[in-house]
């Protein structure tokens, strides 16, 4: 356990052997598990040579497909890591009755909530998000790339070296004990001495940068990269939504930059921004930060709502219904979640007038949300339904969502917020939509796209059975939160002096183990359709019978995507392409231009990795030299002209030639 | 792309494909990536300013503007961040000429504003940490020294960038990739002028009303 330690040496600054949490039991037999698991992981990698292999095709690969499924990646790792909060702290508020202390002190408890949710948002649901924005978009809208192949490789890596900051706090020091959002004057220097709130500042700063980046690379992509015909309004659902995730993106992060900067200021320089003495003014974070925060939900939530718009119309077979007022609909909610931040602070001193404004706003959302949800009704209305697993998902969805937005719409009246603020039926509500929103959409998109990016079906079974666990698990986990909250119980709590509130977390915990088999399941999925992808295989490229560009070239796409830029006359343009006889044209193929590999991305995120340790840690003359070396290795990089390529067009006829064989062998 | 129309002739089977393959110019994005680029990063100016609206008149019974500001200076300072400007304007009219020499003559005197603007900056910084009005003293000094220090930053990274883009002009010449660096790198100056009337006006004029 850290505390602020006084005695600084120059070498390894606030970092000594008494950082190391030792005496946590629970840490130290963590980190033992997790050694070995990496030991024997790098083990395997250079034992099965594959260093090379992954440096070349992968870690400085600007493909758009290979970095989305890295961020995939990153994300189902740090949804274990999530997890294995959650299960923490549904064990330790089972346990704590009684006069039982539970089995974990308060500092390593609040640390446990803060990581739970930091990661959740930050290290899952955006990498899997991003992820899946950056395979699926540029196949969708015809294009080889993105606009700036570099930049996704560097946005990624940064992603993952936050992460990684992350993971080393739990390790090495401490993570922060404020909750998610780190308000002051807690996340203060006075309220928060140890390196906790550091790592938490310095794992989003980095990983921010990333986000931001990729939020303008995505926006240039989908603005300048369409194929030809495709006009704003035949693009796909899931595209639109891509489109104004990435506004908000690049509208809101440069917001969480600026007000980490002044509470790293605060911290590091003593600045008063954000403290309680000579002007300062805590009320200035909570705003800011919101203001970021609220559109931060529909950053994430806007891309399911595409998901779900692409699963509906495929497995029901049908054009989607109301597609204009569906963009319109994700467009005004773009716009409204600018303006509802104030409701997270209801009771926080802002006057009548100002709460009903934000509760009328915070109320006007549900119309076109609402909106979207008759859509996919109406969509599904009279069509030939395929219960696949991404329409179940589907479905789970707008049942789940559905709950979760009316307990929202409760939140959002004021009066009712004095009330149940800071309770369990929030914690609640927000998982009830963010579970129920974001991450069954992400299970729906990785269902509905896996078979495009590796060329075999997940196994359906084992889908299912992770379906069920899940959505079962979810109602045993999170109504007894609401039924809690509405009984009083505060969240964040870790001892309860109640002993008629334990029925309801033993109820909560046996969903957590409920959703824990759920993602058994799903992993088991991943493993089993791995083993068994001869028999899953897909040769056809479109397995789901799908209806947009990606569903047009083969399984996995090749590195260009498309041989022959795709012209697009109508929405559900490969709908459109199949319903009138396209034949895949099978010679005059043309040398292909295309981005080259580069290792800078990965070289610029390790040493930006190094500088926040350094940071956090107080080793000045680490943070000098890494600062000088990001500079100069940047400035190094722009010294390289030599970016593109071509393929030349005999690998190309090569490549299609070999698919025509796949084609015919599989009798299409 | 999006903009060319198919036109497809009746009775003739509608194009699915392009049978060339359609003329991407590189770096056809990266205006509007620096455009976007540009607005989040004028965001983080925006938070700036709304702090430093709203914490701008809390002295904490220390220095306020009227006893630190030195509006000559900050005066001669604007003269020479807009001389900058337009220094930059220049070098890029004979960029468009094609006069490499002359691009890096101007390249190098906006370079020279741009320093001695950051000189008079640090001097009115040191002076005023002299008079111990430091960025801990109150939060008005805090919201000052970073809104100000964090524009001054920005042009330090400038003149790193446009020293770093002479080397380049230098060595390989005004071909496209530089021209379009060029063009990134003005837009960047021009936005800093830009953020740089807000300072002036905001911080210091009506600093001084206060």
């Amino acid at each position: 356990m850290t505390v602020a330690s006084t005695s600084q040496s120059i070498l390894f600054g606030k970092l000594s052997l008494s950082s190391l949490p030792l005496n946590e039991a629970i840490v130290v037999w963590t980190f033992v598990v997790v050694a070995i698991g990496a030991v024997a992981v790098l083990a395997a990698l250079t034992y099965f040579r594959l260093w090379g292999y992954l440096w070349r095709e992968w870690f400085t690969s600007v493909d758009h497909k290979k970095i989305g499924v890295m961020y995939m990646v990153l994300g189902i790792i740090m949804l274990l890591r999530g997890f294995a909060d959650a299960v923490m702290m549904r064990l330790q508020q089972a346990w704590a009755f009684n006069g039982s202390e539970g089995y974990l002190n308060a500092h390593h408890y609040d640390q446990i909530f803060t990581a739970h949710g930091v990661i959740m948002i930050f290290f899952v649901a955006m990498p899997l998000v991003t992820g899946l924005m950056n395979y699926v978009v540029p196949l969708q809208i015809g294009a080889r790339d993105v606009s700036f192949p570099f930049l996704n490789n560097f946005s990624f890596w940064m992603t993952a070296a936050g992460a990684v900051l992350v993971m080393m706090s739990l390790f090495i020091g401490e993570f922060a004990q404020t909750g998610w959002l780190a308000y002051p004057p807690l996340s203060g220097i006075d309220g928060s001495p140890g390196v906790g709130v550091d790592y938490y500042i310095w794992a989003l700063q980095i990983a921010g940068v990333g986000t931001t980046l990729s939020g303008i690379n995505l926006i240039c992509t989908i603005i300048k990269m369409r194929a030809p015909g495709m006009d704003m309004m035949k693009m796909p659902v899931f595209t639109w939504t891509s489109l104004c995730t990435n506004v908000l993106i690049v509208a809101t992060f440069p917001v969480l930059t600026a007000v980490l900067v002044l509470l790293s200021l605060d911290r590091y320089v003593g600045t008063n921004f954000f403290t309680s003495d000579l002007g300062g003014n805590p009320m200035m974070y909570v705003n800011l930060i919101w203001i970021w925060g609220h559109p931060e939900v529909y950053i994430l939530v806007l891309p399911a709502f595409g998901i779900f718009s692409e699963v509906t119309s495929t497995f029901t077979g049908k054009r989607l219904f109301g597609y204009t007022s569906m963009v319109y609909a994700t467009v005004v909610i773009t716009i409204l979640s600018y303006l509802v931040w104030l409701h997270h602070f209801f009771t926080m001193g802002s006057g009548a007038s100002v709460n009903s404004f934000f509760g009328i706003t915070t109320m006007i959302i549900s119309i076109p949300t609402g909106a979207k949800m008759f859509n996919w009704l109406f969509t599904m209305y009279r069509g030939r339904i395929r219960f696949e697993a991404p329409m179940m998902w589907t479905m789970a969805f707008m049942l789940t969502f559905v709950i979760g937005g009316m307990t929202g719409v409760l939140l959002a009246v004021p009066p009712a917020d004095f009330v149940l603020h800071n309770s369990l039926f929030l914690v609640a509500h927000f998982h009830n939509v963010i579970i129920g929103g974001v991450l069954y959409g992400l299970f729906a998109g990785m269902i509905y796209w896996w078979p495009k990016a590796f060329g075999f079906r997940l196994h359906p079974l084992l889908g299912k059975f992770s379906f069920w666990f899940w959505v079962i698990g979810f109602w045993f986990a999170f109504m007894p939160l609401y039924i809690l909250g509405l009984m009083g119980v505060t969240r964040r709590l870790r001892v309860f002096d109640d002993p008629s509130h334990q029925i309801w977390f033993l109820i909560a915990g046996f969903g957590a183990f409920l959703i824990f088999l759920g993602i058994v399941c799903f992993l088991l999925q991943i493993a089993y359709s791995i083993w068994k992808r001869n028999e899953l295989r897909d040769e056809t490229g479109d397995p789901w019978d799908g209806r947009t560009l990606e569903w047009a070239t083969s399984s996995p796409p090749p590195a260009y995507n498309f041989a022959f830029t795709p012209v697009v006359h109508d929405n559900d343009a490969w709908s459109d392409m199949k319903k009138r006889g396209y034949a895949r044209p099978l010679t005059g193929y043309r040398p292909i231009h295309m981005p080259r590999n580069t290792g800078a991305g990965v070289i610029l995120a390790g040493i930006s990795l190094a500088l926040g340790f350094a940071l956090i840690w107080h080793i000045w003359w680490l943070v000098a030299v890494s600062f000088v070396g990001l500079i100069v290795t940047a400035i190094a990089h722009t010294f390289n002209y030599n970016r593109d390529y071509y393929i030349p067009a005999e690998e190309v006829t090569r490549t299609e030639e070999e698919r025509t064989r796949a084609l015919a062998a599989a009798g299409v | 792309m999006a903009n060319q129309a198919i036109i497809v002739g009746a009775g003739q089977a509608p194009a699915f494909h392009l049978a060339e393959e359609p003329h991407h110019p590189e770096g056809h994005s990266t205006a509007l990536g620096f455009w976007l680029y540009l607005m989040s990063d004028c965001l983080i100016f925006a938070i700036l300013f709304a702090v430093f609206a709203v914490l701008g008149g809390n002295f904490a019974a220390g220095p306020a503007p009227k006893d630190l500001f030195d509006l000559n200076l900050v005066a001669l300072n604007t003269a020479m961040l807009l001389l900058s400007s337009i220094t930059f304007g220049f070098a890029m009219l004979s960029m468009a000429r094609q006069r490499k020499g002359a691009t890096l003559a101007w390249l190098a005197v906006t370079g020279l504003f741009g320093l001695a603007f950051l000189s008079i900056e640090l001097y009115e910084f040191h002076h005023m940490i002299h008079l111990g009005a430091t960025p801990q003293r109150s939060a008005f000094l805090s919201a000052f020294f970073t809104l100000v220090g964090t524009h001054g930053l920005h042009v330090t990274f400038g003149t790193i960038w446009l020293v770093t883009l002479m080397v380049q002009i230098g060595r390989f010449g005004l071909i496209p990739a530089n021209r379009r660096r060029m063009t990134c790198l003005s837009m960047f100056w021009h936005f800093l002028d830009v953020i740089w009337i807000g300072v002036f006006t905001i911080v210091y004029l009506m600093g001084m009303l206060r």
